[in-house]
């Protein structure tokens, strides 16, 4: 089952590698990971998407946990939460056609550059619903893919905060 | 230096080189810490380790960079998986050499990272009081483990001054160590514990760790059920009580895995169930209800599911559960904790150890390894430190040395590391120099760190070495003939042994050796007697001998096991 972590991080030289490392050494693998520093920089924020059944991601959570960098862990999969991403796409303008767009129909996009040759797009979406608009591509409809990993909140009141 | 003098550390393992030599200097400037050159950085780390395990201090350790940090990696792994408190300080290249391949460069914490609770790179030299109080914090607080600090060498010139600051309390925002545990947990603990008619208190390493062997005594005066240790919790509860099962395990005696198996209630105290205890999981203890008190969450419902998790320190939880107890109003069932105690003294009656081998055995041609360890108790009156290597010697000191006092057995349990043993019993004289320290060892194990015999001539540290010599490698050896139709590979030396009481006279010290079962006694007595000595006591054993019980794998229960070569109960 896919499952969805938020993590609050010491923003410290080495601190990602713990956690990267952690998932290698225990067995469990990262789908995906997003990670940059917020507020005043002090912290980072992290979503990081894995697999695994309830115990594995009990395990998980609570091995992220006792890295002593680490100050807190949400399983935003327990309950309600938002997860959205964010990709970067750059197309020959002729490879930005009807039906590349009708694929583009169920998600937010903006055009971020165009000139005579290309156009770069900034998508929004869920994961799931970029996963599905991806996987209807093929490598001659585009140039270039950046995903930015799934980023992950609680829905509502519920919150993640040091 | 003064850093580590203000976290009063007395004694410090080490081997210098070019990144530490700052360092070095200042630790010659000075009189109030002990450096102990040791004769490889693997040493030191177990030495300090065996210091670690034996005091409850941090143990600490002082190494260059490159092969000095990575010398020094089997040694944290070891006290990594036994949560030893333990500093290990590496001196690291000149901050712009890093990246550069320079000489004796090597990434300190990216190696040691999966294995150690935390890791600091020194950015700024005033950062070093510091941090030096966070890791001794770390490495003694919560479930213990060793804590590197990586030292760039221009982070200790001694010709830039700064300003020594640190806090007053150490506060570390994403570290706070659950101390106390859940009330209503202990409640539930309590009800189900006074409700059980067939309990065992399985108690590990975390009682010894966590210094609650007292606790675990009182409570056992209130409940009277009978109590099982792994082997890192052996000494937490005496062995000469009526209750003590001995260890339990792989091999674990016939009694204390029955009860296992058969309890309906466990009481799980600072152990984490792993795969050399429960055998297969799915098979385990089908019928108990778990209580699991540790302060490490990760540890609960890891392998085994708890039915009644407590996260505590372990002496605050016990405490806890006993004032509990004492108020509960449940009667605990007498009469159905007596059968069941009865069930277990006939477990015992049946396939139970023999702890009286030695009365018997004085004119055998062959000395039994179970003899040796039986002598070598009566011979220190069951109240020495014992160390031990990794393999049989080491299972059979864990069956028959009866250990009473919680710290005195000093071993690798989880990473099992051989060559563990000689610089563990240095650190542990070290700390305890009046006590009598011995380490039991095989001829296997001794060649991995034999080096230190040379630490031991310097610092004159009169430990006593019993070699438990079958002149191959026992365990691996007892798994070929068992598994492998005896096809012995690469588990004897074909006559490449060294002469030990040789070897120990080169390093100078004294040597026996040992090939009657009736000289024993006498030996020992002998060895014991060179109180200013450190006496290598060669024993040939019979090398035909394997560890039993042993549990039946892959696919068994705790209540499937090998009694004899022949005999499965």
């Amino acid at each position: 089952m896919k499952r969805t972590l938020a993590v609050l991080i010491e923003n410290k030289p080495g601190a990602l590698a713990r956690i990267v490392g952690l998932f290698h050494q225990r067995g469990y693998n990262i789908d995906s990971l997003n990670v940059a520093p917020v507020f005043d920089g002090s912290y980072s924020r992290m979503t990081v998407t894995t697999r695994g059944t309830e115990n594995v991601v009990e395990q998980i959570t609570k091995q992220i946990n006792k890295l002593i960098d680490v100050i807190k862990v949400s399983d935003l999969t327990e309950g309600s939460h938002h997860e959205i991403e964010y990709v970067l796409i750059k197309l020959f303008n002729k490879q930005f056609n009807q039906t590349f767009k009708r694929k583009l129909k169920n998600l937010e996009f903006q055009v971020i550059e165009q000139d005579n040759s290309i156009v770069v797009l900034g998508i929004t979406g869920s994961s799931a619903s970029v996963d599905s608009f991806l996987k209807a591509l093929n490598n001659k409809s585009f140039i270039e893919v950046s995903r930015s990993g799934c980023m992950g909140m609680h829905k509502s009141e519920k919150h993640l905060t040091i | 230096m003064r850093a580590l003098k203000e976290e009063g550390v007395k004694h410090i393992f080490g081997y210098p080189g070019g990144a530490a030599l700052h360092i070095y200097d200042a630790l010659f400037k000075q009189k109030q810490i002990q450096h102990i050159l040791v004769r490889h950085e693997q040493g030191a780390t177990h030495a300090a380790d065996g210091y670690a395990r034996a005091t409850g201090k941090a143990g600490v350790v002082l190494v260059t960079s490159g092969p000095g940090a990575t010398n020094a990696v089997t040694g944290l792994a070891t006290a990594f998986m036994d949560s030893v408190p333990l500093i290990v300080i590496s001196g690291q290249v000149q901050s712009h050499l890093i990246g550069t391949d320079s000489f004796q460069e090597t990434d300190m914490i990216g190696i040691s990272r999966p294995i150690v609770k935390h890791s600091y790179i020194i950015n700024r030299a005033e950062d070093i009081p510091k941090i030096v109080q966070e890791a001794f914090y770390i490495a003694t607080s919560g479930r213990p483990g060793p804590v590197v600090i990586d030292i760039p060498k221009d982070k200790t010139d001694p010709n830039k001054k700064f300003e020594y600051k640190k806090p007053k309390h150490i506060s570390i925002r994403s570290y706070k160590p659950k101390i106390e545990p859940h009330p209503g947990q202990i409640k539930k603990a309590a009800r189900a514990l006074l409700s059980s008619e067939r309990p065992v208190i399985y108690a590990g390493g975390g009682v010894v760790l966590g210094n609650a062997s007292k606790e675990l005594i009182a409570l056992n005066k209130l409940v009277k059920a009978p109590v099982t240790n792994t082997l890192m919790g052996l000494g937490s509860y005496p062995a000469k009580d009526k209750l003590f099962l001995g260890m339990l395990g792989m091999h674990g005696t016939y009694e204390a895995n029955m009860a296992m198996h058969h309890a309906d209630l466990i009481l799980a105290i600072g152990a984490r169930f792993d795969d050399r205890i429960t055998n297969t999981p799915a098979l385990f203890a089908p019928n108990a209800k778990i209580i699991h008190i540790d302060v490490d969450p990760a540890s609960i419902s890891k392998i085994i599911n708890a039915d009644i998790p407590i996260v505590g320190q372990v002496k605050e939880s016990l405490g806890a559960l006993i004032k509990e107890i004492k108020k509960s109003k449940i009667k605990i069932d007498s009469e159905a904790v007596d059968h069941w105690v009865s069930q277990i003294k006939e477990w015992r009656a049946q396939h139970g150890l023999n702890h009286e081998m030695w009365k018997g055995a004085k004119k055998s041609n062959k000395i039994l390894p179970q003899v040796v360890v039986q002598e070598l108790y009566q011979a220190t009156n069951g109240d020495a430190w014992v160390t031990s290597d990794v393999g049989q010697h080491q299972m059979f000191v864990a069956q028959y040395y009866k250990f009473n006092k919680p710290r005195r057995w000093v071993n690798s349990g989880g990473l099992g590391t051989m060559g563990f043993g000689l610089p563990a019993a240095m650190g542990v004289k070290f700390a305890y120099p009046k006590d009598e320290v011995v380490c039991v060892t095989g001829e296997g194990s001794i060649q991995m760190c034999i080096q230190e015999l040379s630490t031991c001539l310097q610092y004159g540290i009169p430990i006593k070495i019993v070699n438990i010599n079958n002149q191959a490698l026992g365990m691996v050896k007892q798994w070929q003939d068992m598994i492998y139709d005896k096809r012995h590979s690469a588990s004897t030396y074909q006559n490449s042994l060294p002469d030990f009481v040789k070897l120990a006279e080169a390093y100078g010290h004294v040597g026996f050796k040992v090939t009657k079962q009736e000289d024993l006694a006498r030996v020992f007595k002998k060895a014991f007697a060179l109180k200013h000595k450190l006496v290598f006591i060669d024993v040939y054993v019979d090398p035909s001998e394997h560890v039993y019980p042993m549990l039946v794998a892959p696919n068994g229960s705790m209540k499937d096991m090998w009694i004899a070569k022949d005999k499965k109960a």
